[in-house]
């Protein structure tokens, strides 16, 4: 029997040695390289921080480049509903919990809320907006509209945002996995059996 | 949400630099599922958010030293689908009992590691430590979500990390770097966590400036691991209590065990108890059962949580269950 | 016009229906789905400001110090309003803030990060004041009283049938039991705001999320001293009411004077913590029964006692509502209500029968069980003791509790409370309640024209708060003149259209339908004199179907061709639909069964639904897609209460614990088991007209799943929700943990 402090003992041989082979190999080829970084941090370091007031932003939403003047703490989805007008995606609380601020970034289902705008640069970020434009309508809206996964609507768009990023990664998924990958998102009026029917559908014809 | 500076770091270096201008006044972003939620509610007002994602040596899953390495900003979806994890069953069981593909693919493991209590009153302002002229809260108004164990201090909370458990059951070494920018150092996991006696002091051992790089997970051969979360809902909930365990089998028999708590206690709660109701016993519903009462044998619920009692033990059999393949569906 | 007599507004045979009573998808599906759709939170005219609100953190409490003066100097803040419920600026008076979250301060700001600044800058200091937040506690409730002198009990009356007292001691079998359900907040997705932009002094335009778009705008121009002509309200979309957006509410009032004094549109929406703590709650209800039956299991006494709260009013759930569904012959009820410092009441969705159900046919199951008796035979026995009112729907409640029973497989599955067997710790168990609502039609004006080149389109200042109006006024306008959906215009949400009543109640399906119904058949009949006149055929012979007048089967002409001869102005017809009108179009009382089975894990308190099942009346179905939508909405709205949902109040603090999404829980797409809808609609229901839909799918659910958690284990948890921790407290209490 093991006594506490030996609880989780368990790999005491682990030397510094691992640590700085894995972030030496992840950083770059050569120690060159690391050297050569350390003596340009000084004179890289005034990029890497910016201050609190409002600056230059470039955000990429559904494929088109916006510049705008931000403060850093402004949120991505306070972003995309005030600044650009992307009111799709929803403000629904402060907490990550409840999916209706759901927005695909490089291909991630991620909340809006809890990224800031600022960080968010050069990346491609698809709002519900950027999945109906002119005649490309994305399956998913098709199936919502068959199957009336909508009552108030205002959970919606991000359902079907988050419905698009588990299909794309989960083409097949069978209903527990429905269940599970879309327990993010809150719909208050009770479409969830519309909304699992829509997805399912959608699974059986492979993720469309 | 109070105006703070911002800063992208490309290197470990860089962000400690950027860290050690105000340590005190900084905080690090990683996938920031708490974070923004903790500014908006003016519970954290940094001067300064340190946006860490960009660092390229933090974000691998490697082989390292007979274990495997595990950069701070592995999100959830690596731990559900880097093959180097598979192994860890209790870490993936973890990783997938968070239902919510927005957090899975955002919420990183030191994240995890640092969230912040979840405590309600807490979060509307009222410290750490919960007490209101000096008495505590949780035990005064509500605790139903509290401590039932390590609550004889001044914290009441319980810890809000889902990995810890499974990552201590299997002997993680987590690796800690700052505030100078050759400052390193490396500790058991479970060492990482401390239950503060005054609002200063802080969840774990991280002094200001410094932060989590890496974990580390030995490989421990023929070992089987297993994790459990109580959650009330299906959807993307917070356990009332969980379990991890890891166990070594020889001979049909339990030759070596751990097994932790998660949601019960300020810290995760290594149970010596139920290590050694374990130790020498076949894995059956009987022992396993056995080991989950041997786990709360020394609980201490407030006045409104006893039920965690119960759940704290039902989470330790399911986690010994699973680990050896015999949790039944269950509901 | 020939025979006059004939033109009677009716419904069409049903069999004749092309999209009437069929799955017809809700036209503003796409828009929604697609985020075309713009709420009032989504309103973002140029120049818009942002305002947040400073609220008090204490249960009651009076400001000892209040200087607004930072907020106004922090750069970026364009305006602040002080809240005259809480303190007068004027004279430095404070009023009494008698619950946490009530609102003090609003400040608009350029950004709302701005805004959150100046109300940060704010200086603050309370005078805190005795408060009592326990609701389930009348007894501390009366000691709180006598401790503080503040008045925390108001009696309810009580109301006395028959000779309770000599049909007990006569009864075979008597139960006593205590339960309750706890007070639920609305909890809309789109929190309760508006978005208030003045055209010069005296015009205002208010996008407000909002349950009453014609009843609102006088509101906001009786507070702020306008002519009711000055204000315009709108409201598009709305995301979420269930009965707590009836008012412009004074946070609506803030809105409108910051924008006054800012110049600037203004946007306000409460935050969710504010939302859920003063936005609307639902009363809680808690209840002591002795209910007895003879040997037979005919109930022939019910006492009871209940109490509970709704605020600082010192409501509860009404008297007159108890027993639920059935009276019985000897019967005494008694209420009191306790005076809380919690945030006020309003409507919740089929007010007050979901705690009535749950607060009745609970006890009713337990008697069931005490007498051995399967309790489906219990209801189905005692249905010929249905209360005044509802005698005439027995027949129907009998044949829906054989569907339901069929559905569920009732008879096969049922066992004795407890007796399930099974060797694990999950248990498995079914439970029933039946509901009933009125649903009558309420006011409805509206505009209906029709144009020469056959386009039609209505005006109503009603609202689509996601129940599918638009689509059903579609239907009943496309379905009246032989068209598709596409060739119909349906206009609403704008109080300068025809007045439309709120939409509470479930009465707004009755009211537009039949309003449509008239205006169109009105605008279809002199259509037909015109098309008789002109091609010389009988006009009571004449037929509008698939685009065209027919008679006698044969085309006589084209839609267009018809209403090219409305002549260069549009055709236009009013509709009106007042409430109480009755000419068979609508009529009034549903009713509906529920059955669920559930799993009860005994070692964590968990609760899954297997199975849940509803059979629905409501007179003649416009859409049955969006029919069985409000179903399911109900069924799950009623999971989540009886399963999750609940205010949770600190007693030591007096403050609202969990209002955020984290901890205020409700169900998730994983949480609803499989829910199965069947619409009862024999020729019976078609032929007595349309009645609303909206509330009773929500009122069963409580009392249903209670009573499949008492059967799978044999032990009541008294009071909803039925958490894990009150699961694990009940069993422990009842011998079975």
């Amino acid at each position: 029997m093991r006594d506490r402090e030996h609880s989780s003992g368990r790999g005491s041989g682990l030397s510094r040695r691992a640590f700085l082979q894995g972030s030496g190999a992840a950083v770059a080829a050569t120690a060159v390289a690391t050297q050569a970084t350390e003596a340009v941090a000084e004179a890289k370091k005034p990029s890497r921080l910016k201050s609190s007031k409002a600056q230059k932003v470039v955000l990429t939403v559904n494929g088109k480049e916006h510049t705008l003047m931000l403060e850093p703490r402004v949120t991505l989805l306070d972003a995309l509903r005030n600044d650009l007008n992307l009111t799709g995606a929803k403000d629904v609380g402060v907490s990550s919990n409840d999916g209706a601020d759901t927005v695909i970034i490089d291909g991630k289902a991620v909340a809006a809320g809890t990224r800031l705008a600022f960080a968010e640069q050069g990346k491609n970020i698809t709002t519900v907006e950027g999945l109906s434009e002119g005649k490309n309508v994305d399956e998913v809206i098709t199936a919502f509209v068959k199957h009336d996964a909508t009552q108030c609507g205002y959970c919606t768009p991000g359902f079907v945002v988050a419905v698009r990023a588990f299909l794309n990664k989960n083409p097949g998924a069978n209903l527990e996995q429905i269940r599970k990958g879309l327990g993010g998102n809150i719909c208050r009026c009770g479409t969830y059996a519309g909304v699992t029917a829509a997805a399912l559908e959608l699974c059986q014809k492979g993720g469309a | 949400m109070k105006s703070f500076e911002f800063a992208d770091p490309r290197t470990e270096t860089e962000a400690l630099e950027l860290m050690g201008d105000n340590p005190e006044q900084t905080a690090i972003f990683a996938g920031g599922t708490d974070l923004i939620a903790l500014m908006q509610a003016d519970v954290i007002r940094p001067d300064r958010v340190v946006d860490i994602r960009n660092i390229e040596s933090m974000q691998q899953v490697y082989e390292a030293d007979g274990g495997v390495m595990v950069g701070a900003l592995v999100t959830l979806d690596d731990v559900l689908e880097n093959p180097l994890l598979a192994d860890y069953a209790s870490l993936v069981q973890a990783a997938d009992a968070v239902h919510a593909i927005q957090i899975q693919s955002s919420g990183t493991i030191a994240g995890d590691l640092c969230h912040l209590p979840n405590c309600w009153y807490y979060r509307s302002g009222y410290g750490l430590l919960a007490q209101e002229n000096g008495k505590s809260l949780p035990e005064l108004g509500d605790g139903r979500y509290h401590a039932v164990f390590g609550n004889s201090g001044p914290a009441k909370y319980v810890t809000a990390t889902r990995f810890a458990p499974a990552m201590i059951a299997w002997g993680a070494q987590v690796r800690i770097i700052g505030p100078g920018p050759e400052d390193e150092e490396v500790l058991p996991l479970e060492h990482f966590y401390k239950t503060p006696r005054t609002e200063r002091q802080g969840t774990t051992v991280l002094k200001p400036g410094q932060l989590v790089s890496h974990v580390w997970l030995p490989r421990i051969a023929g070992a089987v691991s297993g994790n459990y979360d109580v959650l009330q809902t299906a959807g993307l909930d917070w356990p009332l209590a969980s379990a991890a365990a890891t166990l070594e089998l020889s001979g049909g028999r339990v030759s070596d065990a751990c097994i932790v708590l998660g949601f019960v206690a300020p810290t995760p709660w290594v149970s010596q108890e139920a290590a050694s109701a374990l130790l020498g016993q076949p894995v059956t519903e009987e022992t396993a059962q056995l080991a989950g009462e041997a786990a709360v044998s020394r609980a201490t619920p407030l006045k409104d949580n006893g039920y965690k009692v119960q759940l704290a033990k039902t989470a330790v059999k399911r986690a010994i269950l699973r680990s050896a393949g015999l949790l039944e569906g269950g509901l | 016009m020939a025979e006059e007599t004939k033109r009677e507004h009716t419904w069409g045979p049903r069999a004749d229906n092309v999209l009437i009573g069929k799955d017809i998808q809700r036209i503003d599906a796409a828009d929604k789905s697609s985020g075309r759709a713009k709420y009032s939170a989504d309103i973002n005219t140029p120049g818009t400001l942002y305002a947040r609100l400073l609220t008090s953190n204490q249960a009651h409490a009076k400001i000892k110090k209040l200087n607004v003066d930072p907020a106004t100097q922090v750069e970026g803040v364009r305006a602040v309003y002080v809240f005259p419920t809480a303190y007068d600026i004027e004279t430095g008076e404070s009023k009494e803030l008698r619950w946490d979250g009530a609102p003090i301060v609003a400040v608009a700001a350029d950004r709302p990060e701005i805004a959150a600044d100046g109300v940060r800058a704010i200086e603050i200091e309370y005078e805190p004041l005795p408060f009592f937040v326990d609701e389930e506690d009348i007894e501390g409730a009366k000691k709180a009283e006598e401790e503080t002198g503040i008045k925390r009990l108001k009696s309810l009356g009580d109301n006395k049938k028959g000779d309770v007292a000599a049909a007990i001691s006569d009864a075979v079998v008597v139960h006593k039991g205590y339960y309750g359900v706890h007070t639920i907040s609305h909890m809309c997705l789109e929190p309760h705001g508006s978005h208030c932009e003045w055209q010069g002094d005296d015009k205002l335009e208010v996008h407000l999320s909002t349950q009453n778009v014609s009843g609102t705008p006088g509101q906001f121009s009786g507070a702020l001293g306008l002519d009711e002509t000055a204000v315009h309200v709108q409201s598009d979309y709305e995301g979420g009411g269930f009965g707590s957006k009836f008012a412009a509410d004074e946070w609506g009032i803030a809105c409108a004077e910051l924008a006054k004094a800012a110049g600037k549109p203004v946007r306000l929406m409460l935050d969710r913590a504010t939302d859920l703590k003063i936005a609307g709650t639902r009363p809680s209800g808690f209840i002591e029964v002795t209910i007895a039956a003879d040997s037979e299991g005919n109930i022939v006494a019910w006492d009871s006692d209940h109490w509970g709260t709704n605020g600082t009013g010192g409501g509860t759930v009404r008297l007159s509502g108890i027993p639920y569904v059935f009276d019985f012959a000897n019967r005494n009820r008694k209420a009191t209500g306790l005076v809380c410092n919690t945030g006020p009441n309003r409507a919740w969705r089929a007010p007050p029968h979901p705690q009535l159900c749950a607060m009745t046919q609970t006890a009713m199951d337990d008697l069931a069980a005490k007498m051995g008796m399967d309790s489906y035979d219990l209801f189905m026995k005692n249905l010929n003791q249905v209360s005044k009112g509802l005698a005439d729907r027995a027949d129907v409640y009998r044949d829906q509790m054989k569907i339901a029973a069929e559905m569920i497989d009732w008879k096969a599955k049922w066992h004795p409370h407890g007796k399930g067997g099974g060797n694990g710790p999950v248990k498995r168990g079914l439970g029933l309640a039946l509901h009933t609502w009125g649903g009558g039609a309420g006011p409805c004006s509206c505009l209906l024209k029709v144009h020469r080149d056959g386009s039609v389109e209505t005006f109503l200042g009603s609202q689509d708060i996601g129940t599918g109006t638009r689509t059903v006024i579609a239907i009943v306008m496309a379905e009246t003149f032989g068209l598709n959906l596409d060739q119909v215009k349906v206009n609403l949400g704008s109080s300068k259209y025809p007045k439309s009543g709120a939409s509470g109640g479930s009465i707004t399906v009755g009211g537009v339908s039949s309003a449509h119904r008239r205006a169109a058949q009105d605008a279809l009949w002199q259509i037909f004199d015109l098309v008789a006149k002109k091609f010389n055929v009988p006009a009571d012979a004449l037929a509008a179907r698939g685009g065209k007048i027919v008679s006698g089967g044969q085309e006589v002409c084209t839609w267009q061709q018809a209403t090219a001869l409305i002549g260069p102005m549009p055709l236009e017809v009013q509709g009106v639909n007042g409430r109480g009108t009755k000419d068979g179009l609508t009529s009034s009382t549903v009713g509906g069964v529920q059955m669920a089975d559930v799993s009860v894990n005994t070692e964590d308190g968990t609760i899954r639904i297997n199975d849940f099942v509803c059979v629905q009346d409501c007179g003649l179905i416009i859409d049955e897609l969006t029919a069985r939508s409000q179903v399911y909405g109900g069924m799950i709205m009623g999971i989540s209460y009886a399963l999750m949902e609940e205010r949770i109040m600190d007693n030591h603090t007096g403050r609202y614990l969990n209002a955020n999404l984290e901890d205020y829980k409700v169900p998730r797409i994983g949480d609803i088991g499989n829910l199965q809808v069947k619409m009862y609609q024999p020729a019976s229901e078609y032929n007595r007209g349309v009645v609303g839909l909206g509330e009773p799918p929500v009122i069963s659910p409580g009392a249903a799943i209670s009573n499949a958690v008492a059967n799978a284990t044999g032990v009541r948890v008294p009071v909803l929700p039925l958490t894990p921790q009150r699961v694990l407290d009940a069993l422990q209490k009842g011998g079975a943990a």
